[in-house]
């Protein structure tokens, strides 16, 4: 095990028994590019406990509207791969926050999948996240990412058979995600998610043993969250907080708004 | 040598695979199985077969294009009529049998995507004559120049949904119904429209056209008795040319062409030729050559064919070319305008603009031919669609030259 997988590693064995561990994540590059490291830093002092960077790609077949306009935005922006390393580094210079890197893998291609994975490493990213490499073509990264001490993080969703639960627990490192409802990415009515889930998660419990297990998509407040992430470690927010970025997006104090966003998600309404 | 691709996991050599969400992988390990059973199925097959004569005409014609072939005074030159399936293209052929797999299923939706909108009528048609639900992704652009191939589906009882992501053509449709099958996986089967998709699609779809291969074959044997030299078709995704091509693949004397779209040129960035300038990578659940930037931002393509504008290919493509058992080349959007009005004027047949992308390849094939040589030209559509097209082109840009 190299440091860099202890960083995810620390943050579920340091965690309050009670306490919901929060992975948020961010579309590199939007709403612009300056902002996305203080984003990042901001989440963390607000109750982020691990961000999931996303690396915008053309064709996001597998989300919602707000991530598709994320992606277009940040490519609009000009954002690069070597960007993104770029802001990971400067994020490391100030923080120990795990940060993942989430994306498809035809940029990570592009790149080269070694390159990829060094350069990831030496600027300090600790895991990767590629929903369109399910565990048949997962060799095509998990060699060079094992090499670079990256966790490799598989989904599971409501219809993955036990079997394959096991099996994504089996090559998963870091923590498992849990995909609450079939679909693509984006809030959701509450009652949706929370209607479905129960059962999927009872199973996720009996299959997933190995590792810690963050549940998601459709989470969009505090109370969803809670709900949602009742019998496992934590959740994950994407879609909502990208929505609420663009609500506040340019006005003076965007950032302090979405700051609050993400208190809340976590703590919930401090009055 | 004996040609068994794909591998079991779905690799055609390096390409293909299974590039999809987690969601959609027991949906494909569902499928697989079910398509394994139709394949050892008499019922099934005899099923699919009957519907084929029937339903769709076939077996299609091989037609002697007698005045073409004496127009460039070389080989002689045939067509292989899928203009005349019912639906007026190859597309029912494949649409008829992923259906028959869906019902079989037990899925009671039916989602596809659709750029030149025959594979969305084709879809509309097979569902109606079925009774099935059906619902049809366009880009917004295709909606425009596909207009008539709207109406014919809203008219089979099909909603069509405009897509107005991305180029709006056929590339962003394709993200949109795999959007709609991660969402609605539980009842919803996605008739891919051609052999491109996560495995088994790309084979599945070649096998459900692999009958054009093999009546050509019958058919080319009755009239000649020998085999083709060589077969032309055009290739988008690939499917009209990869059931041409794929019953001959083990006869090596057969020379065989896939004509890609060029658009303005495959020097201009205003170009479909995924395989003559494209480079591999991951679009739509397959590994196969792509149109895309330096950092892996998939390119928009253009071609004046809405069936041919999409930046990938089929990967069984992808390992034909560089086996270099099929070679593959550019035509313009030029050269294929005034194939329309060539093959039109000499053999009383209007080509869809996609299918007159082959035609084209004739002026470049032609003259290196011997008179006793034989070519067979897949007809893969037929142009009625497209008139509004054809008209607007010819008024703007009078032919000058050639025909």
């Amino acid at each position: 095990m190299t440091t860099k997988t202890s960083r995810i590693q620390t943050v579920f064995e340091t965690r309050n028994s009670d306490e919901k561990i929060m992975s948020l994540f961010i579309t590199a590059g939007y709403p612009d590019l300056e902002s996305t490291v203080d984003l990042i830093l901001g989440f963390e002092k607000n109750g982020a406990d691990i961000i999931e960077l996303g690396m915008p790609f053309s064709d996001p077949l597998a989300d919602g509207p707000t991530i598709q306009l994320a992606s277009n935005v940040a490519i609009e922006n000009g954002i690069t791969m070597k960007k993104i390393f770029e802001m990971v580094r400067e994020v490391r210079k100030q923080s120990q926050i795990p940060i993942i890197l989430m994306g498809y893998i035809n940029p990570i291609l592009r790149y080269g999948v070694e390159k990829f994975c060094s350069e990831a490493e030496e600027s300090g990213v600790d895991g990767l996240i590629i929903p369109d490499a399910p565990l048949e073509e997962s060799s095509i990264v998990s060699e060079s990412a094992g090499k670079h001490g990256l966790d490799m993080i598989y989904l599971v969703a409501p219809n993955s058979t036990d079997n394959r639960m096991q099996q994504v627990d089996q090559h998963s490192s870091g923590f498992v995600y849990c995909v609450s409802v079939t679909g693509v990415t984006g809030a959701r009515k509450g009652e949706e998610v929370a209607q479905s889930v129960e059962r999927f998660i009872d199973r996720v419990k009996t299959n997933v043993k190995r590792n810690p297990k963050l549940v998601g998509f459709g989470i969009k407040n505090y109370e969803d969250a809670q709900l949602i992430s009742k019998k496992v470690d934590g959740f994950i927010v994407g879609s909502a907080l990208i929505d609420t970025i663009r609500n506040h997006y340019p006005n003076k104090d965007w950032q302090q708004n979405v700051f609050l966003f993400v208190k809340e998600l976590k703590f919930g309404n401090i009055e | 040598m004996k040609y068994t691709a794909p591998t079991k996991q779905g690799y055609f050599g390096k390409y293909g695979g299974k590039f999809v969400p987690e969601i959609l992988i027991p949906a494909l390990e569902e499928l697989e199985i079910a398509y394994e059973e139709t394949q050892n199925d008499p019922l099934f097959q005899k099923e699919y077969h009957d519907l084929l004569r029937e339903y769709v005409g076939r077996p299609t014609k091989l037609t002697y294009a007698n005045r073409l072939t004496d127009y460039y005074g070389r080989g002689k030159i045939y067509f292989k009529r899928e203009d005349l399936c019912h639906t007026g293209a190859h597309k029912i052929n494949n649409a008829i049998g992923q259906l028959l797999l869906a019902r079989n299923m037990g899925k009671t939706r039916i989602i596809a995507e659709t750029g030149a909108g025959q594979h969305g009528v084709a879809t509309a048609t097979a569902c109606a004559k079925f009774g099935f639900e059906c619902v049809i992704y366009m880009g917004a652009e295709d909606m425009v120049r596909q207009k008539l191939n709207v109406d014919r589906m809203r008219l089979m009882g099909a909603e069509v949904r405009s897509v107005d992501s991305g180029s709006k053509t056929l590339k962003d449709a394709t993200n949109e119904a795999i959007r709609d099958w991660v969402t609605n996986v539980e009842n919803t089967f996605y008739i891919i429209g051609s052999v491109v998709g996560p495995h088994p699609y790309p084979m599945m779809t070649r096998n459900f056209h692999r009958v054009i291969g093999e009546e050509t074959k019958d058919q080319i044997k009755l009239a000649e008795g020998r085999l083709p030299d060589y077969l032309v078709a055009c290739v988008g995704g690939g499917s009209n040319a990869i059931g041409f091509f794929y019953p001959f693949i083990e006869d090596e004397d057969v020379k065989m062409i896939g004509i890609e779209a060029a658009g303005l040129g495959a020097d201009t960035d205003q170009t479909a030729a995924t395989l003559t300038i494209g480079t591999p990578g991951v679009l739509h659940g397959s590994l196969s050559y792509l149109l895309h930037n330096s950092e892996g931002q998939i390119q928009l393509a253009h071609s004046i064919s809405a069936g041919l504008d999409y930046p990938g290919i089929g990967p069984e493509h992808s390992f034909l070319h560089d086996t270099k058992r099929v070679h593959y080349y550019g035509v313009t959007d030029e050269q294929a305008m005034n194939a329309v009005k060539l093959i039109s004027e000499k053999e009383g047949i209007i080509p869809a603009i996609e299918t007159a992308h082959a035609f084209a390849y004739l002026e470049t094939l032609m003259p290196l031919t011997q008179k006793d040589q034989i070519v067979v030209v897949n007809c893969s559509g037929r142009g009625d669609k497209d008139m509004g097209t054809i008209s607007e082109w010819f008024r703007e840009s009078p032919p000058s030259k050639g025909a």
